[in-house]
């Protein structure tokens, strides 16, 4: 099922445009070459070599300089505070974020306040969505009333009204009769259930990864086997109702022989990962530095290395931001009582470009699970270049260095754990339905 | 399958009757068979006979009910007996005694016939091994309700004339339902083609093996079906635990025009009641000239007439 999107932008339909001179790079055909593409009414319409170095005539020409042209990223777990926090960030921040970053899609959590329970809720999401966003703004709703973890929300009528999957938010739900219904009921509209998956008993004090440094700095730890428990118990569930279902962001390398597991026994369960646990751990929280405090909390560097690799194998199908932005406020406090969370949209490619760099993953490989896995997961259209998908579309350049400013990201908080890092890949433009709605260096802040 | 008048008038073979699941075709054909002529009775204006006369009934109820208490209380006087309405809320049960405790009691008072409805499946079954005289289930738990099955097959059979090779939907709640398994086995019985139509946190696990045809979809589960029988979805299982709205349960299980037209042009429309207006069903749908829910509730005291009768020859005399 093609599910639609509110943008600001994409009804606007934008002069016929060629990009020529690039390196396309499509993961899901493996299309690998220099070309260019030709799109018209939002869409691709022509893709190929021959394209590379001539357009047609009477088309706009945009020379992408020998760049990486991809599919744009969709981000599956992206928290704003629209609507209740709009201090922190709106659907229109968040988007103008998402743009400079290379994200054209993102999936909105229905953390907020109130929360995304109703109809009318997933309702007012895609109104102010369609009026201000500049990417594709898609809404996950709550799975239980007010995330409160007991009461099954109508699943059926949410769906109807454009929620893209069913999220219980930042927290786990500990009921188990409620999570095997929910998952029974689910399946009834092949609705994918996202799930959080930490123990709420064993995770309630913690404050970082439980271990050498949490003892140290003297911080209470979350234990790996609340994630673990409640992913092995989902698990059993799906195997029990069919229900389709995905981890949001594991963390731990145990959790995924779970997953590896269940996918063997060909159970409908599938999973993602933050870039903060792709590119972070908790050796960087240092002397408290509250800006890496995030949940579930950043793991050992062996974990770190096991989630790469998952990402290499395919085990793990996504790589989300986790965009979460707090008020600084609210993380200039004693690390255990700081915010979690960290803003992640703006530098979410370039940090998933450590993965190559560092790690050695295959570039291909990193944006599959930036694009088309998504896309194939949430049932998105986009995500793709194919003629006649959404033009949906970035230019970067995969070596261009660049130093993390907070003061410049377009995010309206800053609580990035990137601050000053030195990243490489740089994204020069990106395109939704066709329309160019950031421009490096045009639309960058100074 | 035979319906003759020899058959009728074999002598019934249970003392109690407890479940639709050991009654076989030819038993449940006689019964419907006395039905009818009940019905014929009740429509007269002396509707009292002498068969039960000097017998006593108890109807035992540990569950409120309206109209299955009325039913067979009017069923039992319109044949002459005795009948005691055991009102449990302000009984010894409320005192804490047993359940065997209370048979044992009731049993002592020497009555012919007792009717028992009670909250836990098998608990009625347990007090008819107790007790010396006849005993009919009028629902325990989530297991059975067979006179709610054979006034069901009653009402198919005058409205349709068969009931063999028809396709009937129970839509609902199908889980909770003992009004559920009664039909399906009964009709299952009588040769008909049962489906269940419930959401999947409704449907009971393995519903292959009752010998039924499951859907998840009204749409879908409705399409050419002779009768779309609903269920009741009780309040408490509508707010988030097994569903998560009325509103919700009534836009994809609620019986209305729209998914009422995937049936047979002249389908029957059922409903054991009370119902819930707007929850399962359309009021607009229970009031259909397809409706039979008001018939129903006239067949209710004839099969009851119609069990009371078959039970009788089992009676000490």
């Amino acid at each position: 099922m093609t599910k639609s999107a509110a943008t600001a932008t994409a009804e606007h339909s934008a002069t016929p445009t060629a990009y020529i001179n690039a390196h396309l790079i499509d993961p899901e055909s493996g299309r690998d070459e220099p070309g260019g593409i030709v799109v018209r009414d939002g869409r691709i319409e022509d893709i190929g070599e021959h394209l590379r170095r001539n357009a047609p005539s009477g088309l706009d020409v945009v020379d992408c300089g020998g760049n990486i042209l991809c599919p744009g990223l969709i981000d599956a777990q992206v928290f704003t505070g629209e609507p209740g926090s709009e201090h922190r960030e709106t659907l229109k921040t968040a988007s103008k974020a998402a743009a400079a970053g290379g994200v054209t899609s993102i999936i909105v959590m229905p953390d907020t306040d109130p929360v995304i329970d109703q109809v009318s809720l997933v309702d007012f999401i895609q109104r102010r969505a369609r009026d201000n966003a500049i990417v594709r703004v898609y809404t996950m709703a709550a799975t239980t009333r007010d995330l409160g973890g007991e009461e099954m929300t109508e699943i059926g009528l949410l769906q109807r009204a454009g929620a893209i999957a069913f999220s219980n938010g930042k927290s786990s739900i500990a009921n188990t009769r409620v999570m095997r219904n929910i998952l029974n009921y689910a399946k009834d509209h092949d609705a994918l259930i996202v799930h959080h998956t930490e123990d709420p008993y064993l995770s309630k004090t913690g404050t970082m990864n439980s271990g050498e440094v949490a003892a140290r700095l003297g911080l209470s730890g979350v234990s790996r086997i609340a994630e673990t428990i409640v992913l092995e118990r989902d698990v059993r569930l799906v195997e029990m109702t069919g229900g389709r279902y995905h981890a949001a962001t594991i963390t731990c390398k145990e959790s995924l022989d779970v997953i590896r597991q269940a996918k063997d026994n060909n159970l409908p369960v599938t999973c993602g990962v933050s870039i903060n646990h792709l590119t972070l751990n908790e050796n960087d929280i240092g002397s408290y530095r509250t800006f890496f405090k995030v949940r579930p909390p950043l793991r050992s560097e062996e974990d770190r290395a096991a989630m790469v690799r998952a990402i290499d194998d395919g085990d793990i199908d996504i790589i989300v931001s986790s965009h979460d932005p707090q008020d600084t406020d609210d993380k200039r406090r004693p690390f255990a009582e700081a915010a979690d969370g960290a803003i992640g949209l703006e530098t979410l490619l370039s940090c998933a470009l450590r993965l190559h760099y560092t790690d050695g993953v295959a570039l291909t490989t990193v944006l599959k699970a930036l694009t088309i896995n998504p896309a194939r997961l949430f049932g998105l259209e986009a995500g793709r270049l194919a003629v006649g998908a959404p033009a949906d579309l970035i230019v970067f350049d995969a070596g261009e260095p660049w130093v993390v400013n907070k003061a410049l990201l377009h995010a309206r908080s800053k609580n990035t754990p990137f601050d000053e890092a030195k990243l490489q890949g740089r994204v020069k433009r990106t395109v939704v339905a066709g329309v160019p709605v950031y421009r490096y260096p045009d639309d960058a802040r100074s | 399958m035979p319906k003759t008048n020899k058959t009728s008038q074999n002598r019934f073979p249970h003392r109690h009757l407890l479940t639709c699941e050991t009654l076989t075709a030819h038993e449940a054909v006689a019964l419907l068979d006395l039905a009818d002529k009940a019905a014929e009775n009740n429509r007269k204006a002396d509707k009292k006979r002498e068969l039960l006369r000097g017998r006593t009934l108890i109807n035992l109820f540990f569950e409120a009910s309206t109209r299955t208490q009325a039913s067979f209380e009017l069923a039992a006087k319109r044949l002459g007996a005795d009948v005691l309405n055991m009102n449990v809320s302000t009984s010894s049960v409320q005192k804490g005694e047993t359940l065997l405790d209370t048979a044992v009691t009731l049993n002592a008072m020497r009555p012919d016939i007792i009717v028992v409805r009670h909250h836990a499946a098998g608990a009625v079954e347990l007090l008819s091994q107790k007790v010396d005289c006849s005993v009919i289930n009028a629902g325990d738990g989530a297991h059975q309700h067979p006179t709610q099955a054979l006034l069901d097959a009653l009402t198919i059979r005058r409205a349709k004339g068969r009931i063999e090779g028809l396709l009937v939907a129970i839509c609902g709640d199908v889980m909770h339902s003992r009004v559920a398994r009664s039909n399906i086995d009964l009709l299952n019985a009588l040769g008909a083609r049962v489906r269940v139509i419930a959401p999947s946190t409704l449907m009971p696990p393995t519903p292959e093996r009752f010998g039924v045809e499951p859907f998840t979809n009204m749409w879908d589960g409705l399409e050419g079906v002779d009768v779309v029988m609903m269920l009741r979805l009780q309040r408490e299982r509508m707010q988030g635990a097994y569903v998560p709205s009325s509103r919700e349960y009534f836009h994809f299980f609620g019986l209305d025009n729209d998914k009422l037209s995937k049936a047979k042009p002249d389908a029957l429309i059922m409903h054991p009641g009370p119902m819930n207006r707007g929850v399962e069903i359309a009021s607009t749908v229970a009031d259909h000239s397809r409706s039979v829910i008001r018939e129903q509730v006239e067949m209710g005291v004839a099969v009851r007439m119609a069990v009371l009768e078959a039970l009788s020859t089992h009676l000490p005399s």
